[in-house]
């Protein structure tokens, strides 16, 4: 049950309660308390919306770092990583294997604005052994969602 | 100059809902649930597959049988899901779709005379395709009052000497109704008293929403002998497009319609045949998720015609739900038509399925919960209009 809510919500959090109930089988004020049950234990983090800035006309540049530490004793990663998720320019944080130990997506208004937070706040902290900033050229998908295009039913109106 | 054109398909009526369809066919704007087909596309692996194919040049024919691989493939996939064992080699025809199937089928084994039970309402193409193979169809009515299953009974009286063939359309198009092991067992035994032949179209058989899943006539002990199965990638995987079914039954009968597939078709399209072994081999995940999808939105209907009062009986299998518009006391083209003109909301008479489909309509929800509920948003108008004058 849960997790069918979740993957709907997933896909689409402005999904009609009622609508998601009777999917379901099951009725609304169910879904409703399931739903409150994972806010609460922060299962469900947030419902933010997917938005293709560029069709928009807002100029938003965003980059993907690849960052290089060295773990703090005594407690690995987690406080480096909290140095650096704090920054509100910053989107997200990985810790992922490889020959590189964050990833870091972060997101400005200018070229500037990010080169800028990489050599004034990233570079400088302490743990931080390296960057490499690779900027987003275009983004084709995101959260499973193709941005490009808009599907279109393209099949006859009846068939038998 | 003399007549060009051959009696039997002259006389063959063309689908009594042609008319209902060019009306469609005015009102682009109109919101359909009225397809027949998948509305999920063939999963990318499968469509990358067919790309591949195309690169390193495999344009060629293929055996008429169908590609030897696909066979193993697809036997290998009816054991592991209906526990049904054909041989690959020598059981099994690729076809164009399961449409030819059915078509090579009953060439294959009517001698003029012979009659064909067809339960309705079902898929359209079973009469014309007896009439042209020389057989005589016996339409079986099914009812709704029994969720649209064919009752034992209903058989027998429908059985004469000349009965050659029994057709098995389950899970059924039009009415999303399925035919579990219970229901099955009697007919079973009805087909081997009365010695009959069953050409089962099984082409929703990944789609069945029972807790036992899809239960295949041919798996009874003594039917895989009588039994002719069908079965295609066009509502399971979403293939439609690609014109790919198969066939399996006794040798000797295999071996007739193979050369009747030879002459007139020559082989299943070679791009498909190549597409389909991803399909069967690698896709049950995807398969099943579109199976859990179609379930939800089949809830969704069912729950919506519950809440709006419609009599509706619960179907089990396909995409389609087949609600009663019998209360409103016209016909269901009328009703269609209505809707159509008054609302923009395009879904099916039951009698474009055979006379027994009067008094309900078919919905497909081969669509996305968005446009479920607005479609349907729009039928309760009308309901709600219709009970109130």
């Amino acid at each position: 049950m849960r997790e069918k809510i979740l993957t709907y919500i997933e896909h689409n959090s402005k999904i009609d309660l009622s609508d998601l109930a009777m999917m379901l089988g099951c009725d609304q004020a169910t879904v409703m308390n399931e739903l409150e049950a994972m806010e609460n234990e922060h299962i469900i983090c947030g419902y933010p919306t997917l938005i293709n800035w560029e069709k928009a006309s807002v100029e938003k540049v965003s980059a993907l770092i690849e960052v290089r530490v060295t773990p703090q004793r005594g407690m690995g990663f987690d406080k480096v990583a909290e140095r650096i998720y704090n920054y509100p320019e910053v989107d997200a944080v990985y810790l992922i294997s490889g020959s590189y130990d964050f990833m870091v997506s972060i997101e400005g208004h200018t070229l500037r604005e990010v080169a800028d937070f990489v050599s004034a706040k990233l570079s400088p902290l302490d743990s931080v052994l390296s960057t490499q900033t690779n900027f987003v050229l275009k983004k084709y998908k995101d959260h499973g969602i193709i941005m490009a295009e808009k599907h279109v039913d393209e099949r006859e109106k009846v068939s038998l | 100059m003399r007549n060009p054109l051959n009696q039997t398909i002259t006389e063959i009526k063309p689908s009594g809902i042609r008319k209902f369809f060019d009306i469609v066919a005015e009102m682009p704007e109109a919101i359909s649930l009225g397809v027949g087909e998948p509305d999920f596309d063939t999963p990318w692996k499968v469509r990358d597959e067919a790309i591949y194919s195309l690169e390193r040049g495999r344009t060629f024919y293929t055996s008429n049988s169908g590609l030897k691989e696909l066979r193993v493939e697809i036997a290998d996939f009816l054991k592991r899901h209906y526990g049904l064992e054909y041989n690959p080699l020598t059981e099994m025809l690729m076809t164009v779709g399961g449409s030819e199937g059915i078509d090579i089928a009953l060439r294959a084994m009517l001698d003029p005379g012979d009659e064909v039970l067809i339960p309705q309402p079902c898929y359209v193409s079973y009469e014309p395709c007896t009439i042209l193979a020389g057989g005589v169809p016996v339409p079986i009515a099914l009812k709704e009052e029994n969720e649209f299953r064919l009752k034992p009974d209903e058989l027998e009286a429908a059985i004469t000497d000349k009965t050659k063939i029994l057709i098995m359309p389950f899970p059924n198009n039009p009415t999303g109704a399925v035919m579990e092991k219970a229901d099955l067992e009697p007919i079973v035994e009805l087909v081997k008293k009365y010695d009959l032949f069953v050409l089962t179209d099984e082409i929703y058989g990944e789609l069945t929403y029972t807790g036992e899943g899809h239960v295949s006539i041919a798996s009874f002990p003594g039917m895989k002998e009588r039994t002719i199965y069908i079965n295609g990638f066009s509502k399971s995987h979403a293939m439609t497009g690609w014109r790919l079914g198969y066939v399996c039954a006794p040798e000797l009968i295999i071996k007739q319609m193979t050369k009747i597939h030879q002459f007139a078709i020559m082989c299943a399209p070679t791009t498909s045949q190549y597409a389909a072994v991803t399909a069967i081999r690698d896709c049950d995940d995807d398969v099943a998720q579109m199976r859990e999808e179609y379930n939800d939105r089949r809830r969704y209907l069912l729950n919506r015609f519950k809440k709006m009062g419609i009599k509706c009986f619960e179907p089990y299998g396909a995409f389609y739900i087949f609600p009663s518009i019998a209360e409103f006391g016209m016909s269901s083209e009328e009703f269609c038509t209505r809707l159509l003109r008054e609302k923009e909301v395009a879904v099916v008479p039951g009698t474009a399925f055979g006379d027994s489909g009067e008094g309900n309509v078919r919905i497909s929800y081969a669509y996305s919960l968005e446009s479920l509920k607005r479609a349907m948003d729009r039928i309760e108008e009308f309901i709600e209009e219709l009970r109130k004058s």
